[in-house]
C-alpha cells in the first residue's frame, strides 16, 4: 500500500514536471510589433515581463517602422505562418484581415472582461467589426495635445491660449518678441496633424467626423470649415523658416530648450520631455486647444491570427489576460506615454498630463475618433497631400484648398 | 581637317564557335536553367503581375477584378503624380548631364599627372561609397538655413546672405540634384578616367605635331573615343534616376509640400502606407513604360540596326 502510494506520488511528480516542462515550451508566444524606440521598447518590455511571470515565453519580433512591420506580418499571415499576436493601430488597418477571416474573433473574452463597459466608445467601435471584437485595445493616445513651455509664456507675460483665434493673436505677439511661436516638424504627416488639431478644436467634433468619416462634400460650404482652414493658413506665419523637413522630435526639442513656445503633437511627445529631465506641469504644460477640449483618440491594438490549434488558442487567451491586467496597464502606459484603455483603473500614480487626459475622456462627448479610426489610409493620404500643399504655399487660398479636399473625397478609395 | 576615325581592334567571331556540338552545350544549358527560370518567373512574372494589378481595384490585398483604366485616370488627375513626373525629368536631365560634365572635368584634371593623384581619386570617388540615406541626411543638415551653409556665412558677417533652396518650394528639387551630383560625379570620373588612360599616347603626339589646340583634341578626338565609357556611365546614372527614392526620403521627405516628390516614392507610399495597391502599381507601370520608351530606340540602334548593317 505504502509502496503503491509512493510510486504514484513519484509518477505524479514526474508527470507534473513533464507537463510543466511541456507547458513552458508550449506557452511560447511570438509577438510582432514596431515599438523600437527607447521608450517604446521599455513599454513593450512590461508586457513581456508580465507574460513571463504568468509562465509564458515571450519571443519578441520587433520590426522598425509601422508600415514595414504590418507588411511583414500580413505577408506571414497570408503565407500561413503567422505570429501569435501582432500589433496594429486602432482603426481600419486590419479591416481586410477581418473580412478575409485571417484574425481571431475574441468576442467571448470581451464579454467576460466587460470591455464594452470599460473602454471608451470610439475605441470599442474601432475594434468591433460586425458586432464582434476582433482585436484587443491596449492603450489610448491623444493626438491633438498642445505642449507649451511655461517659462517662455511667463517671461513674455502672456496667457496660454485657449482657442485657436486666441492662439494666432498670442503667436504674433510671441513672434514680435523673437520667440518661435509654434515648433513644427515640417513633414507632411505633422502638418496634417496640426490641421486636424485646428479642425477639431475650432470646427468641432461633428465637422471632424463629417470630413474624415462621412466624407461629406457639403462641409466645404460650412463657414466654420472655411474659418478653420483660414486659421490654419494664418499659422503658417507662426513657424520658423527651418521647419520644412524637420523631424518631430527636433521640433519638440525647440520647446524643451526655450526656443519655441508651443508644439502640437500626440502624447508620445512626452517621452522627449521626460528624456530631457523635465516634469509635466513644471517646465512644460499640456492642454487641448478649442472651445471644448475635444481629444482625438487612437491607440494600439493587438490582433490574434486565426488558428485551430488548441494550444495556440490557450496562449492567445493568456496573452489577452496579461495585456488587460490593471497593473500591466498602468505600468505599460506610464512608459508609453498613453493612458490605460480601461477607464476603471486608478491613474493617480501617473503624471498630470495623463491625469488630464483621463479626466477629459471621462466625459464621452469629448471623445473623438482619430483619423486612423474614421478614414481609410488612402483618403488620409490624399488629405495629407492636400494639406501639405496648402501649408507650404502661402499664396494658396482657402478656396483652392477646399477644392483639393473635394477632389480627394471623390477620388480616394 | 580630316576626321580621325579609330576603331577598336574588333574580335572577329571565330569559326570554331559555330561547330560546337549539342553535347557541349547541354551542360551549359542546364547550368543556365535556374537563372532563366528566375528571369522568367521573378522578373517577367512580377512585371506582368504588377501590370495586371494596375487594372484592378485592389487596396490592402490584391484582388483580381477588372476596372479598366480607372486607376490611370485617377493617376493623371493626381497633382502629386504629375509633380513627381516633372521632378524626375528635371532631376534626370540635370543629374546625368551634370555628372558627365563634372566627372569629365575631374577625369581630365586627374589625367594631367597631378601630384597626389591617388588621394584626389579617393576623395572624388568617396561620396559614391556613401548610401543615399547618409548623403541625404548630410546635405539636409548642410543646406538647412538654420544650421548649415546659410548660418555659417551669416555668422561670418554677411547678414543678408540667403540660401534657402531646401525649404523653398520652387528650388528644393535642385538641392536634390546637388546632392545627387556630389554622390554620382566621382563614379563618372572613375569610368571616364579609365577611358582616358586607354587612349593611345601616339594620338596626342600626332595632334601636337599637327598643332591642334588641346581643347580641340578633347572635343573632337577624345570624347568620340570615350563613347563606350560615356554610354556605360549614362546607363548606370539612369538607373539611379529611375529608382531615386532614398535620397528624397532622407533629405526632404518629398517636401516642402509636394515639391520634391518622385514617382518611386509615390509607388512606395501607395503600396505600403496607403493600402492602395492598384494606384501604386498603375504608377509603377507608368514608370516601366517610360523606361521602355526611352530604352527602345537605343536598343534598336545598338543591337538591331547594327546587326542588320553587318549582315
Amino acid at each position: 500500500m505504502s509502496l503503491k502510494t509512493r510510486v504514484s506520488a513519484y509518477t505524479l511528480t514526474v508527470a507534473l514536471f513533464c507537463s510543466t516542462g511541456a507547458m513552458a515550451q508550449q506557452m511560447k508566444a511570438e509577438v510582432l510589433h514596431w515599438w523600437t524606440s527607447a521608450g517604446e521598447s521599455a513599454s513593450v518590455k512590461v508586457f513581456a515581463d508580465q507574460f513571463t511571470k504568468a509562465g509564458g515565453t515571450w519571443v519578441d519580433n520587433a520590426i522598425a517602422g509601422g508600415a514595414n512591420a504590418r507588411t511583414a506580418g500580413i505577408n506571414r499571415m497570408v503565407g500561413g505562418n503567422p505570429p501569435t499576436m501582432m500589433q496594429f493601430n486602432t482603426g481600419k488597418q486590419f479591416d481586410e484581415l477581418v473580412s478575409n477571416d485571417m484574425v481571431r474573433d475574441v468576442d467571448a473574452l470581451s464579454k467576460s472582461g466587460k470591455w464594452r463597459e470599460l473602454m471608451p466608445k470610439p475605441i470599442v467601435d474601432a475594434t468591433v467589426r460586425e458586432g464582434k471584437f476582433f482585436a484587443v485595445p491596449v492603450n489610448i493616445h491623444g493626438q491633438n495635445w498642445m505642449f507649451y513651455n511655461t517659462k517662455v509664456f511667463a517671461d513674455a507675460g502672456l496667457e496660454v491660449p485657449k482657442t485657436f483665434p486666441e492662439l494666432v493673436a498670442t503667436g504674433e505677439k510671441l513672434k514680435a518678441k523673437g520667440i518661435i511661436p509654434i515648433a513644427l516638424g515640417g513633414q507632411p504627416n505633422w502638418e496634417h496633424n496640426l490641421f486636424r488639431a485646428v479642425l477639431v478644436g475650432h470646427g468641432g467634433a461633428d465637422m471632424f467626423r463629417k470630413l474624415y468619416g462621412a466624407r461629406d462634400p457639403q462641409i466645404t460650404k460650412d463657414p466654420k470649415f472655411k474659418e478653420s482652414v483660414e486659421l490654419f493658413g494664418k499659422m503658417r506665419a507662426l513657424v520658423d523658416p527651418g521647419s520644412p523637413g524637420r523631424n518631430w522630435n527636433d521640433a519638440t526639442a525647440l520647446v524643451i530648450t526655450n526656443k519655441a513656445a508651443m508644439h502640437f503633437n500626440g502624447d508620445w511627445a512626452k517621452g522627449e520631455f521626460i528624456a530631457a529631465g523635465q516634469t509635466a506641469g513644471k517646465e512644460y504644460g499640456c492642454t487641448v486647444v478649442g472651445q471644448e477640449p475635444k481629444l482625438q483618440i487612437g491607440g494600439d491594438v493587438f490582433v490574434f491570427p486565426a488558428t485551430k490549434d488548441k494550444n495556440q488558442l490557450a496562449i492567445q487567451d493568456k496573452l489577452i489576460e496579461v495585456l488587460l491586467d490593471p497593473t500591466t496597464q498602468i505600468e505599460f502606459n506610464k512608459k508609453k506615454g498613453s493612458i490605460p484603455v480601461r477607464m476603471d483603473v486608478d491613474v493617480s500614480s501617473m503624471d498630470v498630463c495623463a491625469q488630464k487626459s483621463h479626466a477629459i475622456l471621462s466625459d464621452p462627448s469629448n471623445q473623438v475618433e482619430s483619423m486612423e479610426i474614421l478614414s481609410t489610409p488612402n483618403f488620409s493620404g490624399a488629405m495629407q497631400d492636400a494639406v501639405t500643399q496648402y501649408w507650404n504655399n502661402a499664396n494658396m487660398s482657402a478656396d483652392a484648398f477646399m477644392e483639393k479636399v473635394t477632389n480627394a473625397m471623390r477620388d480616394a478609395t | 581637317m580630316e576626321t580621325i576615325s579609330i576603331r577598336a581592334p574588333s574580335v572577329t567571331p571565330s569559326g570554331t564557335k559555330t561547330r560546337r556540338s549539342v553535347r557541349t552545350r547541354l551542360p551549359a544549358a542546364i547550368a543556365l536553367l535556374p537563372t532563366a527560370l528566375i528571369v522568367l518567373v521573378v522578373f517577367i512574372g512580377c512585371m506582368l503581375w504588377t501590370v495586371r494589378l494596375s487594372f484592378t481595384s485592389s487596396t490592402l490585398l490584391p484582388k483580381l477584378d477588372w476596372v479598366g483604366f480607372a486607376q490611370y485616370s485617377r493617376l493623371f488627375a493626381n497633382d502629386r503624380f504629375v509633380t513627381s513626373a516633372e521632378n524626375i525629368v528635371i532631376f534626370g536631365v540635370l543629374f546625368i548631364a551634370g555628372c558627365l560634365i563634372i566627372g569629365f572635368l575631374l577625369a581630365v584634371f586627374i589625367d594631367q599627372n597631378v601630384r597626389g593623384e591617388g588621394l584626389f581619386r579617393t576623395v572624388f570617388l568617396y561620396p559614391y561609397s556613401m548610401s543615399f540615406v547618409v548623403t541625404g541626411v548630410a546635405w539636409q543638415w548642410f543646406l538647412n538655413p538654420g544650421l548649415g551653409l546659410q548660418k555659417l556665412v551669416r555668422d561670418m558677417g554677411f547678414e543678408s546672405f540667403t540660401f534657402d533652396w531646401l525649404v523653398n518650394q520652387k528650388m528644393a528639387i535642385y538641392t536634390i540634384v546637388i546632392a545627387g551630383l556630389w554622390h554620382g560625379s566621382g563614379l563618372t570620373m572613375a569610368i571616364l578616367l579609365a577611358g582616358l588612360r586607354g587612349i593611345d599616347k601616339d594620338l596626342w603626339k600626332a595632334a601636337k605635331v599637327d598643332g591642334i589646340p588641346t581643347w580641340r583634341v578633347y572635343t573632337s578626338v577624345v570624347i568620340p573615343l570615350l563613347r563606350p565609357m560615356i554610354v556605360t556611365a549614362v546607363v548606370l546614372l539612369a538607373t539611379g534616376v529611375v529608382k531615386l527614392y532614398d535620397l528624397v526620403v532622407a533629405m526632404t521627405l518629398g517636401g516642402p509640400g509636394i515639391a520634391t516628390e518622385v514617382p518611386a516614392k509615390f509607388v512606395m507610399d501607395h503600396l505600403f502606407e496607403r493600402n492602395n495597391i492598384a494606384l501604386g502599381t498603375a504608377a509603377a507601370t507608368m514608370m516601366l513604360i517610360t523606361v521602355v520608351i526611352i530604352l527602345a530606340p537605343w536598343v534598336y540602334i545598338r543591337y538591331i540596326r547594327q546587326d542588320g548593317r553587318h549582315a
